[in-house]
């Protein structure tokens, strides 16, 4: 007990950010402004709440496409004009979209923020787009699949398990799309979609950085401020899963594997679909046994019984309706696969019956604090803290108060999780494994060349 | 900019303000501070967030593995986490996590580096894991196999990577007989020969303060950091004991390698030699490079393959100035049947490039981002700290925060002509591409 008090951190020093102001506009659109006043430069960053989730069934990859397109200019900027005044303008930007969200960001020096304010809020009601661009981008997004997805074994295996994990829910639909689906997506369906999601009412505004919350609100009401709300933007609920009945194994033979692997996912609750405290029992449950060097699954694989090179886990808890737990492990030369999935299996038995030690939980949540105050230091990470959990149904309190949340989790919290999501039944494994191939693969060829 | 220099105690302190971005903003002070025992660090104060950030490094990196252990280096990097002084690799990385302290390392060509970041509050205990991992690093045999079979497994991965495998192919061709020319982390047969002793003997002859750089950044005085530096890094020896490494040869084609691979998606690696760092035209070239292939979006490069025909979602060419030989390098992913397409476009950028350079517009553009985006590399206290180290460890001086912006204005339209015709062989690229690439692509021809 006395370790445990040696590792608490002082939990005011985790508020790194509570001067944050949030606020809303008329309109509906949410600003939250994250005061850091160090460099003189912001981060500036719009989060819609839609997703590839929320993609139209058939239409798999919509939502990514749409962000690519979502640079080809408008009635002011002309087709791939908008990255290019942000560099003219010493400033960096990019897109993301996830299944729940999707954002676009910005650094610039602050006196730039107006500026930036005005080219996003433009984009977000006046996109035009032209065919001939749209058939051209629809490429960029197939070879953006090929360098991922069709390059990547594990990725593909990665895929197919996702698709298995989720029999009903969209999660089970890959963010990019399924490849026939987005051959066909055109300018008509990214417009409907365009058109149906992207609007102040349906956005979140988060600026960090060398600016305060009166100086945001007062741009924010010239730029976005003006757009009209379009009708209430809700998206479809999307379907809910079924039981699941039986575990699900998946084996894919791959001459491109390298080695053999293995991984599980356990369907899971997310923070947003959790019971009050599950998600952060889930948390630091899976810190202890599954991430990094210091966790029970490295300990016994690769440490002491020397079955697995590498093997670790996490738990993934940002979605809106569901998230999931996940091991994996890559077996030793020589050392079957099957031998390391028992001894896999007999670390996770062991921690359903036994639970964890004091000392693993003190040093797992002690870790995730300082993680979040190290997460302070960075602008960009604060503003992508805020965006992700306001957008995925968290409030600023609960943002902010993680870290004291995690403090009241305990050893029993910690082992009924573990008993209550380790459940076969709702499990997916993957094996990934060189096929005879392999062993005159990609290296031969190298020799032969060089012969040649 | 003020400059003062300061006294205290045997503990030298040189300050240096600069100003970032835009005049009249609040200032960023650096402070070169030399311990009782003799480490220099630059330090930037701030109190801000309740950490302190340590960036270090050494000269020898890679280039110091021995012929035929190749990856000795990358091994260190990974090893001195597990294990150090009386602590055992499990104690040790336990430790570790109870403070909260975060240390990792890396092995580049030339150099070994370090990042260390602490809470304020740990920072006593937390340096002395550092100390021990830079001083007394255990290479335990039972650590020392484990870490190797990671790393063994990792190179059997990037065999079917056609990204690695396409630029260490590259290297190989580019600095044939060099250094430079072997992977930084080694080859399955290089690095199944390195034992613990080979560990030890880089460790010794690398970690030296005759070397070392330092950069901090955070929350701590001058008068603390001091100190600090010896407790950290007094216990080095004082001499380096490193290998003279030759200068290669600039790397020039033409030549073209293709390495077969099932994958539906080709990888092409291009370049020649390129600018060194210390060259009176690397700021030119840089401004070129945005230009052609460095500047995302606003590149010629990214222009023509991905936004006018579709043809990549990845393009780009860029700089590494290596302290003996330098290159301009690019890389792209086509799918199979269209990178002959690709190449061909690149290749007719780099002769339009060649002969006509950027129009003053690009130019101006360029410097537009180049100058601009200059603060947004200060805005985290590893960041700066990574700022710090590098300008030290590729001496540019303590003023170069303050003058780098001038220097790249300073640069005409006529210089980044000039450097373009000198830089850029469209005739002379060497390209290696892995995949399975249709279209017979063809030797490119002496033009």
């Amino acid at each position: 007990m006395a370790m445990a008090m040696t590792f608490a951190l002082p939990i005011d020093s985790t508020r790194a950010a509570s001067n944050v102001s949030h606020f809303k506009l008329k309109n509906g659109l949410e600003v939250v402004v994250i005061p850091d006043h160090r460099a003189p430069v912001v981060t500036h960053m719009v989060w819609y709440r839609v997703g590839a989730a929320d993609d139209r069934r058939g239409a798999s990859g919509i939502a990514h496409f749409l962000e690519h397109l979502m640079f080809k200019g408008t009635k002011k900027i002309a087709p791939g004009e908008f990255s290019k005044i942000i560099a003219r303008n010493g400033g960096e930007d990019n897109a993301f979209t996830g299944h729940d969200a999707t954002s676009y960001f910005q650094r610039v020096a602050k006196d730039r923020l107006a500026l930036v304010m005005e080219m996003e809020a433009d984009r977000m009601v006046n996109l035009r787009l032209l065919d001939k661009d749209v058939v051209t981008e629809r490429k960029v997004i197939l070879e953006e699949r090929l360098s991922r997805v069709e390059n990547d074994p594990a990725n593909i295996l990665g895929e197919q398990m996702n698709a298995a994990l989720y029999q009903s829910h969209p999660y089970g639909i890959p963010i990019l799309g399924w490849e026939h689906e987005m051959r066909v997506l055109d300018r008509k369906v990214a417009i409907e979609f365009y058109q149906r999601y992207y609007a102040p009412n349906n956005a979140i505004l988060i600026v960090a950085g060398d600016v305060t919350g009166e100086e945001v609100r007062k741009l924010a009401r010239k730029t976005y401020g003006k757009l009209k709300p379009r009708d209430e933007r809700v998206r479809a609920a999307r379907p809910k899963e079924p039981p699941h009945r039986a575990p699900i194994r998946i084996n894919l033979d791959d001459p491109r594997a390298g080695r053999v692997t293995l991984q599980r996912y356990y369907l899971a609750p997310s923070y947003n679909s959790a019971e009050s405290g599950e998600a952060e029992a889930l948390d630091l449950m899976m810190k202890i046994v599954a991430s990094g060097t210091t966790s029970r699954l490295y300990k016994r694989l690769v440490v002491e019984q020397k079955k697995a090179a590498s093997a670790g886990g996490w738990y993934s808890g940002s979605g809106l309706d569901s998230g999931h737990l996940g091991v994996y492990t890559v077996a030793s030369d020589g050392v079957a696969i099957k031998d390391v999935e028992q001894a896999l299996d007999r670390v996770l038995t062991d921690f359903m019956i036994n639970g964890a030690t004091q000392k693993e939980l003190d040093r797992a949540r002690n870790s995730y604090i300082a993680s979040h105050i190290y997460g302070g230091d960075n602008q960009v990470r604060l503003a992508r803290r805020y965006g992700w959990g306001l957008v995925n149904g968290r409030t600023i309190t609960d943002i902010e108060t993680w870290p004291e949340r995690l403090e009241k989790v305990n050893l029993e919290d910690i082992q009924r999780v573990a008993k209550k999501y380790f459940n076969p039944a709702q499990s997916v494994t993957g094996v990934l494994r060189p096929s005879a191939k392999t062993k005159t693969g990609a290296k031969k060829a190298v020799d032969e060349e060089r012969k040649s | 900019m003020g400059r003062a220099a300061a006294t205290t105690g045997l503990l030298a302190i040189l300050i240096l303000s600069v100003a970032l971005a835009t005049p009249g903003e609040a200032k960023m002070r650096i402070q070169q501070v030399t311990s009782p025992g003799g480490v220099t660090a630059w330090l930037v104060e701030s109190s801000q967030a309740p950490l302190i950030a340590i960036r270090f490094g050494f000269v020898g990196g890679a280039v110091q593995d021995p012929a035929g252990k190749e990856g000795v280096a990358n091994f260190v990097s990974g090893m001195l986490d597990e294990g150090a002084g009386d602590l055992r690799s499990v104690d040790f990385q336990e430790r570790q996590e109870e403070l909260a302290a975060k240390m990792s390392f890396d092995a580049g060509r030339d150099e070994f580096t370090g990042n260390f970041q602490t809470l304020t509050r740990n920072l006593k205990q937390a340096t002395e894991l550092l100390r021990l991992a830079l001083t007394q690093p255990r290479f335990d045999v039972s650590a020392v196999d484990r870490i190797k079979k990671q790393i063994l497994t990792g190179l059997k991965f990037d065999q079917n990577n056609p990204r690695t495998v396409a630029s260490k192919e590259w290297f190989k061709l580019a600095f044939n007989g060099h250094p430079y020319a072997r992977p930084v982390k080694g080859s399955l047969e290089s690095v199944a020969r390195i034992g613990r002793g080979d560990l030890q003997e880089f460790a010794n002859k690398v970690f030296t303060r005759d070397t070392l750089k330092v950069a901090v950044v955070g929350d701590i005085d001058a008068e603390k950091l001091g100190p600090l530096l010896d407790k950290i890094f007094g216990d080095l020896p004082a001499a380096s004991d490193l290998k003279p490494i030759a200068e290669a040869k600039p790397p020039l084609g033409p030549q073209r390698k293709i390495i077969e691979m099932n994958v539906p998606q080709s990888v092409a690696v291009f370049g020649h030699a390129g600018p060194k760092r210390k060259d009176k035209d690397f700021i030119a070239s840089y401004l070129l490079n945005y230009v052609l292939g460095g500047g995302g979006f606003n590149s010629r490069l990214t222009e023509e393959v991905r936004e006018k025909r579709g043809l990549a979602y990845s393009i780009y060419s860029t700089l590494s100035p290596y302290q003996r030989g330098a290159i301009y390098v690019g890389n792209v992913a086509t799918e199979n049947k269209s990178m002959a397409r690709s190449l061909k476009v690149i290749q007719s950028e780099l002769k339009r490039m060649a002969e006509k350079g950027p129009t003053a517009k690009e130019l101006k553009y360029a410097k537009q981002y180049l100058t601009g985006s200059y603060a947004l590399r200060f805005d985290t206290s590893s960041k700066i700290a990574n700022q710090l180290l590098w300008i030290q460890i590729e001496d540019l001086g303590l003023d170069y925060i303050d003058t780098r912006n001038a220097k790249i204005e300073a640069v005409t339209l006529q210089d980044v002509r000039r450097v373009a015709k000198r830089l850029l062989k469209f005739d002379g690229l060497i390209v290696t591409i892995v995949g399975k690439p249709k279209g017979a692509i063809k030797k490119p021809e002496k033009s």
